[in-house]
C-alpha cells in the first residue's frame, strides 16, 4: 500500500490494528517530503527528528494498549505563523528568519494532545499578506496540480503539502479566504471554522477581528477530524467562544441524508462581471446536485456584497498596521546592525525585514487609523461592515446554507499577478464577506474545468460550523456517486 | 492685575494586584530584570491578553471612592506609538470609554472645602523600564511590563500648587485606605504628571499649558509648580507667551528644564483592542464592591470627632493614614481615655515615625504596648519623661513596657520620705537658688526641681517635687 | 488625493523608511483604493452603528492567581544584544 496515498482516517485505523506502525507512516511522508519538497518548496522547516521521537511515542503507546488520541500517529503540518515551542517561526520572513518562540500555540497542545505528528511548518505569504504565497522570504510555493500555477494564498504551502501528500493534514490561518482560496486552487479540501471557534492563542495575528484558524484535507471527513481535535474553549484566548459547538457526524451516510430538510441559497451578486463564464456552468451543475439529493434551492441577496473587498481592505490594513509594531527587533526578530539612534533602529530593521507587501500593508493601515488622514474610511468601513453582517443574517432567515464559487477565477500563472495588488485580492472576493461577519465557510473541490481545479464554497451561519461539514459530505458523496 | 493659575494633574497608580493586567505574572517590584515576564507580557507574536478581575475590582473601587460613575458598558483600545519599553509598539488603555467618569475629591481648604473634579479613571498596564548605563547603553527591562495601572485625569481645577498638593495627599491616603495600591512615589507606583497654564483675568490672556514629567515625589511635584507658576506669570507680564511644551523638574538646578516642545498633537491611532471582547459590569458586582468598600477617611474624621470627642485637626491627623486610624482605635480599646492616647500618638509617637521615615504598622510599637505605657504614666507609677524614655525603648527593643520598667527600675518614686530627703539635700547645696526665689526669680523653683529629678535620676515625682521644695521654702 | 508629503508622514508613523520608487507606488495603490471608497457614498451610513468586533459574548476576567514566568534565559534567547540580564540599545535620547 502507498501510506502516503492513504486518508488520516485509515492512518489511524491501521495504527490501531496494528498493521502499520507509526513510525512507518512517518517516515513514508517524511520520504515523500524529501522527494519532492526541494522543487515544491511547501515546507520553510521540517521537524525531523521530533516527528519520529513523537511517532515511536505513539508507538510504545499502542504496544502497551494504551489508549491514543483522536490524531494518533497523523502527520500535520502546521502554517509557519502559528508558534511551535523550541522550533523556528517564520511567518515566511525575514524579520522572523531565526525567531524561536518559548510556547506552543494552543492548537499544537492540542494537536499533540491527541497524538499528532508535527512534521513540519509550511510556507506562506509573508505575515499572511498574499492570495498566492509568492511573497515568502523563502520563496514562492509551487501548486502540485500544475507547477506553473500559484497554490493560492496565503495558506499556499499547507494547500500544496496536503494535496501533494507530503501530509494528510495541516493547518492554515483564514482572514479573507487565505484558507479556502488555496484550497479551491490546490483541489483540497479547506476549512474556516466561525471565528471564536477555533483558539488564536499562539497564532500571529494578521487582523485580529478577522482571523481564523483552519484546516486542510483530502476529504470532508479528514478535515472534519482535525477541525473537531483543534477547536473548542480556550481561556487564553479572550474572542474564544465559550460553548461547545457540536461537530461530530457520522461517516459514509447517504449523501441525501446529510442535506435532509436543508435549504441552500445562492446570492445572485456572485453573478458579476468578472467571474469567469465558466464557472456560471459549474455553479448550474452544483445547484442540480444538490437539488437531486433533496435539498430546496433558493435565490438570495447579499446587497453589500460589492462593498466588502473595500471594506476589508481598510479593516485588515488599519488592524495589521497595529499589530505589525512590535517587531522592531529590540527583543526579538531581525534587527539592523547600523543605526546611531533609536528612530533608525526602528527603521532600518523594519524597512530591512519586511518585505514589499507587508510594507505597503502597514503603510496604508496606518494611513486609515491617522487622525485627519484615512481615518474616516476606517468610521465608514466600520459601519459597512454592520451592513454587510445584517445581509448575512437576513440571508440566513431563508436558508442553512450559502453556496458560491470559492474564486471567482480560476488559478492563474505564477508571477502573473505578482505586483497587481487590486486584481489578486479580487480572487478572494466570495470568501471576504464571511470573515467580516465572523462565519463559518468550507472550499471542496467539486471537478475541473480544462485542466484547472475549481473549488465550491460552502457558508454556513455563526457556529453552525456542522450544517457547512454536513453539506460538504453530502457534495462528497454525491460527486462520487457520479451525479 | 491679576493672575489665576490652572492646574490639573494626570496621577498613574500601580495596582496592588498579585499578577500583571492581562497575564499571570507576579506584580513585584524589585526583582532581578526580566524574570517577571511571559510571552503576553513581553510581546511575543501570537500571545493574546486576558483582563486581571481583581484590577478591574480595584479600578471600580477607586471610582467608588471618588465619586464616579461606573460606566457598566466599557471596552479597551489600543493606543499606537513606539518606545523601546512598549512591547507591543501599542499600549492597551482605555480611550473611548473609561471605566469611571466625573467624580471628584474634596480637600479641606482654610476657607471650607473644595470639590477638584476627576474627569475619568481608565485601567491601562505599565510599560518596561529603561535605565541608561555610563558607557552609553540603555538597558531594558520588562518587569513592569503589563503590570495593572489606572490613569487619574483631573479636570483643570486647582488654583494653586498647595492645592495640587493636598488633593495628592488625599489621593494617596485614600487610595491606601481602600488598599488598591501602595502609592510609594520613590518606587514609582504613583506617578504623576502636572499641566499648568496661568490666565491674566483682566485681560484674558491665557498662557499655554506646559506638562510637567518625571516628578520623583510631592515636594518635587509643588516645587516644580511653583516654578512653572512663576515662569508663567514673569512671561504675561512682558506680554509673552510659554511654549507648548514638556519640561522636566531638575532637583539639582531647581528649574524646569525643556524636555521636548510639542508640534501639534500626537497621533495615536486610537482603534479598539481586536483582542479583547467588549466589557459588561454589572449593577450587582458595583453593589458587592460598595458593600465591601472600608470606611473613608472623611467618614471615619467625622466618627473619630464624635466617638472620641476630638477636635477636627486631631481627628484629621489620627484619619491620615489607614493604619494610623486603626492604631488609634485598637489602643483606645485597652485603655480608654480617647484624649491621652490622641496625645501620646500625636506628638510622641508620630515624631519618631518622622524622624525614622517609618510608617507605624512598620515599627515595634503595638496598640497594646502603648496602651500599658500610657497606663503607667496615668497611675503615676512612672512620670511623663520617663515614659517618653520607655516609649523609645520600646520603639527599639519592641520590649513590653511594664518589663523595661521593671528591669530598669524605673518606678516612680512616690514616697515622700524618700523625697524628702533628696529635696533636702539639694536644698542645702543650692542656698543661692533660695535667695534668687525668694527675690522673685521662679525659674530658680525650676532649676531645683530639675536638681532633684536629677539627683533622683528622674524617678521623682516631679508634682510632689515640686510641692516639697515650695512648702519648705516657705517655711524658711 | 494623497500627497507625497502624507506618504512621508505616514512612513514616519510606522516606522518605515521608503524609496522613492515605493513612494510613487504607494501614491498609486491609495488613489487606487480611495477611489473604490468613495463608492461608499453610494450607501447611506449614517445610521448605522459601527462593527468594532464580532464576538458573541462579553469578556471574561482571570482571577488574580500568579502562573508561571518564562525563565530569564528563555526571555532573552532571541536576542544577541543583552547584558547582565537585560535588553540592551544604543542609548536613547529623551
Amino acid at each position: 500500500m502507498d501510506i502516503v496515498k492513504l486518508s488520516a482516517i485509515e492512518i489511524r485505523d491501521k495504527i490501531l490494528k496494528k498493521e502499520i506502525s507509526a513510525t512507518e507512516v512517518v517516515k513514508a511522508h517524511l520520504d515523500r517530503i524529501e522527494e519532492i519538497d526541494k522543487d515544491l518548496n511547501a515546507f520553510i522547516t521540517i521537524h525531523k527528528e521530533e516527528a519520529l521521537k513523537s511517532a515511536e511515542r505513539v508507538d510504545e503507546k499502542i504496544r502497551n494498549g494504551e489508549e491514543v488520541g483522536t490524531l494518533a500517529g497523523i502527520p500535520v503540518a502546521i502554517k509557519d505563523n502559528i508558534v511551535v515551542k523550541g522550533k523556528r517561526t517564520t511567518c515566511g520572513s525575514k524579520m522572523l528568519e531565526n525567531f524561536i518562540p518559548p510556547y506552543d500555540a494552543t492548537v499544537v497542545e492540542k494537536i499533540k494532545n491527541q497524538d499528532g505528528i508535527i512534521i513540519g511548518k509550511t510556507n506562506m505569504d509573508e505575515f499572511a499578506m498574499g492570495s498566492s504565497s509568492e511573497t515568502s522570504y523563502f520563496g514562492p510555493v509551487k501548486n502540485p496540480v500544475n507547477e506553473k500555477l500559484v497554490p493560492g494564498g496565503s495558506s499556499g504551502g499547507s494547500a500544496a503539502a496536503v494535496k501533494a501528500n507530503e501530509v494528510p493534514l495541516a493547518l492554515g490561518t483564514d482572514t479573507g479566504g487565505s484558507i479556502r482560496q488555496p484550497a479551491a486552487y490546490c483541489d483540497v479540501v479547506g476549512i474556516k471554522p466561525s471565528y471564536g471557534l477555533v483558539s488564536r492563542y499562539g497564532v500571529i495575528p494578521l487582523a485580529n477581528t478577522l482571523d481564523a484558524v483552519g484546516v486542510f484535507g483530502r476529504d470532508v471527513s479528514d478535515a472534519g477530524l482535525i477541525l473537531s481535535a483543534i477547536a473548542g474553549y480556550d481561556e487564553k484566548d479572550s474572542t474564544c467562544y465559550e460553548y461547545p459547538v457540536d461537530l461530530t457526524f457520522e461517516r459514509n451516510l447517504e449523501p441525501s441524508e446529510y442535506v435532509k430538510g436543508m435549504k441552500i441559497g445562492i446570492p445572485k451578486e456572485i453573478y458579476i462581471d468578472e467571474l469567469d463564464k465558466r464557472l456560471v456552468g459549474k455553479m448550474d451543475e452544483i445547484i442540480k446536485l444538490y437539488e437531486s439529493l433533496g435539498a430546496e434551492v433558493v435565490e438570495i441577496t447579499l446587497p453589500h456584497m460589492e462593498y466588502c473587498l473595500s471594506t476589508y481592505h481598510v479593516i485588515c490594513k488599519a488592524e495589521v498596521s497595529s499589530n505589525m509594531a512590535r517587531f522592531d527587533g529590540i527583543r526579538f526578530g531581525h534587527r539592523t546592525e547600523e543605526y546611531s539612534n533609536v528612530d533608525e533602529l526602528y527603521k532600518n530593521s523594519r524597512t530591512e525585514g519586511f518585505g514589499e507587501e507587508v510594507k505597503r500593508r502597514i503603510l496604508m493601515g496606518t494611513y486609515f487609523l491617522s487622525m485627519g488622514h484615512g481615518r474616516k474610511y476606517y468610521e465608514k468601513a466600520l459601519r459597512m461592515r454592520t451592513l454587510i453582517c445584517y445581509d448575512f443574517k437576513k440571508a440566513f432567515e431563508k436558508c442553512n446554507i450559502i453556496l458560491t464559487p470559492s474564486s471567482p477565477i480560476l488559478p492563474f500563472e505564477i508571477g502573473k499577478l505578482k505586483d497587481e495588488f487590486v486584481v489578486k485580492d479580487f480572487t478572494s472576493i466570495f470568501a471576504i464577506p464571511v470573515n467580516l461577519a465572523g462565519l463559518c465557510a468550507m472550499s471542496i473541490p467539486c471537478g475541473y474545468i480544462e485542466g484547472l481545479p475549481v473549488g465550491l464554497q460552502i457558508i454556513g451561519g455563526r457556529y453552525e460550523d456542522l450544517n457547512m461539514i454536513k453539506a460538504g459530505l453530502a457534495f462528497e458523496g454525491g460527486m462520487k456517486n457520479g451525479i | 492685575m491679576a493672575y489665576k493659575t490652572l492646574i490639573g494633574l494626570e496621577i498613574h497608580v500601580e495596582l496592588a494586584t498579585k499578577t500583571k493586567m492581562f497575564c499571570g505574572c507576579p506584580n513585584t517590584f524589585g526583582e532581578e530584570p526580566n524574570t517577571n515576564c511571559c510571552p503576553i507580557c513581553l510581546g511575543l507574536p501570537g500571545a493574546l491578553p486576558v483582563i486581571n478581575k481583581t484590577a478591574v475590582e480595584y479600578a471600580i473601587k477607586a471610582g467608588i471612592a471618588f465619586n464616579c460613575k461606573i460606566n457598566t458598558h466599557t471596552k479597551m483600545d489600543r493606543k499606537n506609538y513606539f518606545y523601546a519599553d512598549l512591547v507591543k509598539g501599542f499600549q492597551i488603555s482605555q480611550h473611548e470609554i473609561p471605566l469611571c467618569e466625573e467624580g471628584y475629591i474634596e480637600i479641606e481648604l482654610e476657607n471650607g472645602p473644595k470639590k477638584i473634579g476627576l474627569q475619568r479613571i481608565q485601567i491601562e498596564e505599565d510599560t518596561g523600564k529603561l535605565i541608561h548605563t555610563m558607557e552609553g547603553d540603555t538597558l531594558i527591562d520588562y518587569n513592569r511590563s503589563g503590570v495593572p495601572l489606572i490613569e487619574i485625569v483631573t479636570k483643570p481645577d486647582m488654583n494653586t500648587p498647595e492645592e495640587a498638593r493636598l488633593f495628592l495627599e488625599k489621593l494617596k491616603s485614600t487610595l491606601r485606605y481602600i488598599e488598591v495600591s501602595d502609592c510609594k512615589m520613590e518606587e514609582g507606583s504613583l506617578r504623576c504628571d502636572v499641566n499648568i497654564n496661568v490666565i491674566d483675568t483682566e485681560t484674558g490672556a491665557k498662557t499655554n499649558i506646559t506638562e510637567i514629567k518625571n516628578l520623583n515625589s510631592f515636594k518635587s511635584a509643588v516645587k516644580a509648580m511653583e516654578y512653572e507658576e512663576n515662569r508663567h506669570i514673569q512671561l504675561l507680564k512682558e506680554g509673552k507667551n510659554t511654549l507648548r511644551e514638556t519640561r522636566r523638574w531638575d532637583e539639582v538646578k531647581n528649574e524646569t528644564i525643556t524636555m521636548r516642545v510639542k508640534y501639534g498633537v500626537d497621533d495615536y491611532r486610537f482603534a479598539i483592542e481586536g483582542d479583547l471582547a467588549p466589557i459588561e459590569i454589572s449593577q450587582e458586582w458595583i453593589e458587592e464592591i460598595k458593600e465591601e468598600l472600608p470606611e473613608l477617611p472623611d467618614a471615619k474624621k467625622e466618627r473619630f470627632m464624635k466617638e472620641y470627642s476630638l477636635s477636627e485637626y486631631d481627628a484629621g491627623v489620627l484619619t491620615a493614614s489607614k493604619e494610623l486610624a486603626s492604631f488609634y482605635e485598637d489602643t483606645v480599646k485597652y485603655i480608654d481615655d480617647p484624649k491621652l492616647v490622641s496625645n501620646w500618638i500625636m506628638v510622641d509617637v508620630l515624631r519618631r515615625l518622622k524622624d525614622e521615615e517609618v510608617e507605624i504598622q512598620d515599627t515595634k510599637l503595638t496598640p497594646e504596648k502603648l496602651a500599658k505605657l500610657i497606663s503607667l504614666v496615668k497611675t503615676g507609677q512612672i512620670n511623663n519623661n520617663t515614659g517618653k524614655k520607655v516609649l523609645r525603648e520600646v520603639f527599639e527593643t519592641g520590649k513590653d513596657p511594664e518589663e523595661i520598667v521593671k528591669e530598669k527600675g524605673l518606678i516612680q518614686i512616690s514616697d515622700e520620705s524618700q523625697i524628702l530627703e533628696i529635696v533636702q539635700k539639694v536644698l542645702s547645696e543650692n542656698q543661692q537658688s533660695i535667695i534668687d526665689y525668694k527675690n522673685g526669680k521662679d525659674r530658680a523653683l525650676g532649676y531645683l526641681v530639675g536638681q532633684v529629678m536629677k539627683a533622683s535620676k528622674g524617678k521623682a515625682n516631679p508634682q510632689l517635687v515640686n510641692k516639697m521644695i515650695l512648702d519648705l521654702i516657705n517655711k524658711m | 488625493m494623497v500627497t507625497k508629503e502624507q506618504i512621508e508622514h505616514i512612513a514616519d508613523l510606522c516606522k518605515l523608511r521608503l524609496s522613492e520608487e515605493e513612494k510613487e507606488r504607494a501614491i498609486y495603490e491609495f488613489t487606487l483604493i480611495l477611489q473604490s471608497l468613495d463608492e461608499f457614498d453610494n450607501v447611506n451610513l449614517e445610521n448605522v452603528e459601527p462593527t468594532l468586533e464580532v464576538n458573541k459574548h462579553t469578556q471574561r476576567f482571570r482571577e488574580d492567581i500568579v502562573k508561571p514566568t518564562l525563565t530569564r534565559d528563555e526571555v532573552l534567547e532571541n536576542t544577541e544584544e543583552k547584558q547582565y540580564g537585560y535588553f540592551k540599545l544604543l542609548k536613547i535620547v529623551e
